[in-house]
């Protein structure tokens, strides 16, 4: 390697080593990321707290409690006298959910095979009032079916009628960690080295450091390899911790080949890499470069199909996320983690990543170059 | 043979020509020194000359090389140091040393050797461990100066190397200095300290872009207009107001208790002051001619200018 790169990344080294703040930084952030996508963030709605108003207090009343209880989805942890305190209990946010069993739904269960209950459920967050409201529907008909095998005398082996069996593929539990993990892998490769990267051109600016630089014989391509390769070490170190905590504590499997994971990986970063320069010739300070960062941090979020899927999108948005590349980061780190995909079935997106970091890198460069002088 | 020339020189930025056609020669070997008042355009002139600015017009050669074409040769031969510390402050002495000279490829035997030199004549010796940000002002003068210098440049670029640093230290630093002049660096110096441009073998006066005057401290302080009489009056405000009022005065400059005087004529002038203060009732202590030194010429040589460009 050529000589003048080593003695800048050995200083930057130095430098990383005597600022316990980017220290900090650096290796927290991903943790704290990981930890809250890993389990706050969880969109997998269970345990919803709920309240049993039964007017019946029959076995047949309490074996319909019992079966919502053991669907997991709702807790029963209050059983109240009256609609009074159901009401209540939703409007302060005790529970999500409410059943009502009327006076007399074993005796009509008996006579006509009827019967009816009333299910409340609290609609302010739709997407657990949506989850709520199939389970509740399919927890009854699971109920129902099982009434009507009784009444007709059927073996529920040989009962007819068309069976749905989905199955899901790639995430079989579904579980939220699965999908955020690979997530975050994304996301520390794109914003952080970006945000790193600016910061640590800038600040030979801000120091003034960068005129002394200029007046020796270094060139603009070692001043910058020899800067951001120590935080490409330290991108690839924090991506691998999350990997083997996504693996290892989240229980995550991985699919797919991990060398071409982390090859395209090293592709992934010419962007953020040319990106962090490009916020560098034009922040003046540390602080306006971490503005920058947290400017384009925002679309990727929701645009890249981090959290809300593209295809759920406004027409027009969709086109803007075409020229988010952390949207085709994506789909490589998913593909490969959750789906075992291999280099072939990922040609579009690698030949946009790398489109995207030839790009960014070419028009840093020559800014760069210019904002020497 | 000239180590520097420049033909008209320009470098003009959005609102302000900062250097304007600037004809200069330094030859080898010379102490250069570039004098002039705040905004006088020597900072920018030094960022040509180093080539880290390309001119908006004109050109300019160092050793042979054209600062635009040719800025990677002159890179390897000069050393600059900027006026605002600009080395690692996270960086101990040695740390900081070190880099620079595997930046300039400055390598085994040698490396060390000069290293040793250098923390020598500097006095870092026992502050080789030390951050460079917890160093006195003189100190981190002294350990930026030592950096420029560690692959041995022909050519120093010094931007106001003394500003903010005790007598003493500005001592010591142009005694080292002085020392690089007889090894037979050739050194470019820009000072507000008028004592600092009468040890250069040249100086330069740049006002507003333009250099007024270049050339030695001697022949410089002869331009001043007239002769200079240094009086100590009491009261001083009264005796300067009556003088200021004086048609006979060129120029009257206040130094603590001290008035310098600018007249035509000497010997004259020591006659008529005597009498026209006495007439008000100021007495003068010690009225005696003087040489006038590089302040005076150049307080006098701006004030010229500046009336001039009021014309």
């Amino acid at each position: 390697m050529n000589s003048r790169i080593i003695p800048i990344m050995r200083k930057e080294f130095i430098h990383i080593r005597r600022d316990p703040r980017t220290l900090t930084f650096m290796f927290l952030i991903p943790v704290i990321q990981l930890v809250l996508l890993g389990y706050a963030a969880t969109t997998d709605i269970e345990h919803l707290s709920t309240a049993v108003l039964d007017y019946d207090r029959t076995p047949a009343s309490r074996e319909l409690i019992d079966a919502y209880r053991v669907s997991n989805y709702f807790d029963i942890n209050y059983y109240i006298d009256d609609e009074e305190e159901l009401t209540r209990l939703v409007d302060g946010g005790r529970v999500r959910a409410g059943m009502i069993i009327p006076a007399g739904y074993s005796r009509s269960l008996d006579r006509t095979h009827k019967a009816e209950v009333a299910f409340i459920i609290d609609g302010s967050d739709p997407n657990v009032a949506r989850t709520a409201f199939s389970a509740a529907q399919g927890v009854g008909q699971a109920q129902s079916v099982e009434l009507i095998q009784e009444i007709l005398g059927i073996d529920p082996e040989e009962q007819p009628g068309i069976e749905v069996r989905p199955r899901v593929w790639y995430n079989p539990e579904m579980r939220s960690a699965n999908f955020m993990i690979p997530g975050v892998i994304a996301m520390i490769l794109q914003l952080l080295t970006t945000f790193i990267t600016g910061a640590a051109i800038v600040r030979e600016r801000e120091q003034g450091t960068i005129e002394q630089l200029i007046v020796t014989p270094i060139r603009s391509f070692e001043l910058v390899l020899g800067k951001v390769i120590p935080y490409v070490g330290i991108a690839f170190f924090d991506l691998s911790a999350v990997l083997i905590v996504g693996v290892f504590w989240f229980g995550m499997p991985i699919h797919g080949s991990v060398p071409l994971l982390l090859a395209l990986a090293l592709l992934s970063l010419l962007t953020s890499l040319g990106l962090g320069l490009l916020i560098s010739t034009v922040a003046h300070s540390q602080m306006e470069a971490m503005l920058l960062t947290f400017l384009t941090l925002m679309p990727s979020i929701f645009l890249s199909g981090f959290l809300f899927p593209i295809e759920a999108m406004p027409l027009a948005l969709q086109a803007i996320s075409y020229i988010i590349p952390l949207r085709y980061l994506l789909i490589i780190v998913r593909g490969i983690i959750l789906k075992g995909v291999g280099l072939r079935l990922l040609t579009e997106q690698v030949i946009a990543m790398a489109i995207f970091g030839a790009a960014i890198l070419t028009l840093a460069s020559l800014r760069f170059k210019k904002s020497l002088e | 043979m000239a180590i520097i020339e420049t033909e008209n020189l320009t470098k003009r930025f959005k609102k302000v020509t900062a250097v304007d056609r600037l004809n200069l020669t330094i030859e080898r070997g010379e102490i250069f020194g570039l004098v002039g008042p705040d905004g006088a355009g020597k900072t920018t002139t030094f960022r040509l000359l180093t080539a880290i600015m390309n001119p908006t017009e004109g050109r300019a050669t160092v050793a042979g090389y054209d600062t635009v074409k040719e800025p990677e040769e002159i890179k390897k031969l000069i050393g600059y140091m900027p006026q605002r510390f600009s080395l690692y402050g996270d960086l101990s002495v040695m740390e900081n040393l070190h880099f620079f000279a595997d930046i300039f490829e400055v390598r085994g035997t040698e490396r060390e050797e000069r290293i040793r030199t250098l923390l020598h004549f500097s006095r870092l010796e026992e502050f080789q461990g030390r951050r460079a940000d917890h160093l006195s002002g003189g100190m981190q003068k002294k350990l930026a100066l030592a950096c420029t210098l560690v692959h041995k440049p022909q050519i120093l670029f010094l931007d106001e190397p003394t500003t903010g640093v005790d007598p003493i230290s500005r001592r010591e630093f142009w005694d080292i200095l002085s020392n690089l002049h007889l090894e037979g660096v050739t050194l470019l110096v820009s000072t507000p300290y008028m004592d600092e441009a009468e040890r250069c073998s040249r100086v330069g006066l740049m006002f507003e872009g333009k250099m007024i005057v270049c050339d030695e401290p001697e022949k410089v302080k002869g331009l001043v207009r007239g002769e200079v009489i240094e009086l100590r009056p009491q009261p001083l405000p009264k005796a300067w107001e009556i003088i200021e009022g004086w048609e006979g005065a060129l120029d009257v400059q206040v130094y603590g208790g001290l008035l310098h005087v600018f007249v035509e004529d000497g010997e004259r002038g020591m006659r008529q002051l005597e009498t026209l203060l006495a007439s008000h009732g100021v007495t003068v202590e010690g009225m005696h001619q003087i040489r006038p030194r590089m302040e005076e010429a150049f307080v006098s040589l701006i004030r010229r200018e500046q009336e001039d460009a009021a014309l």
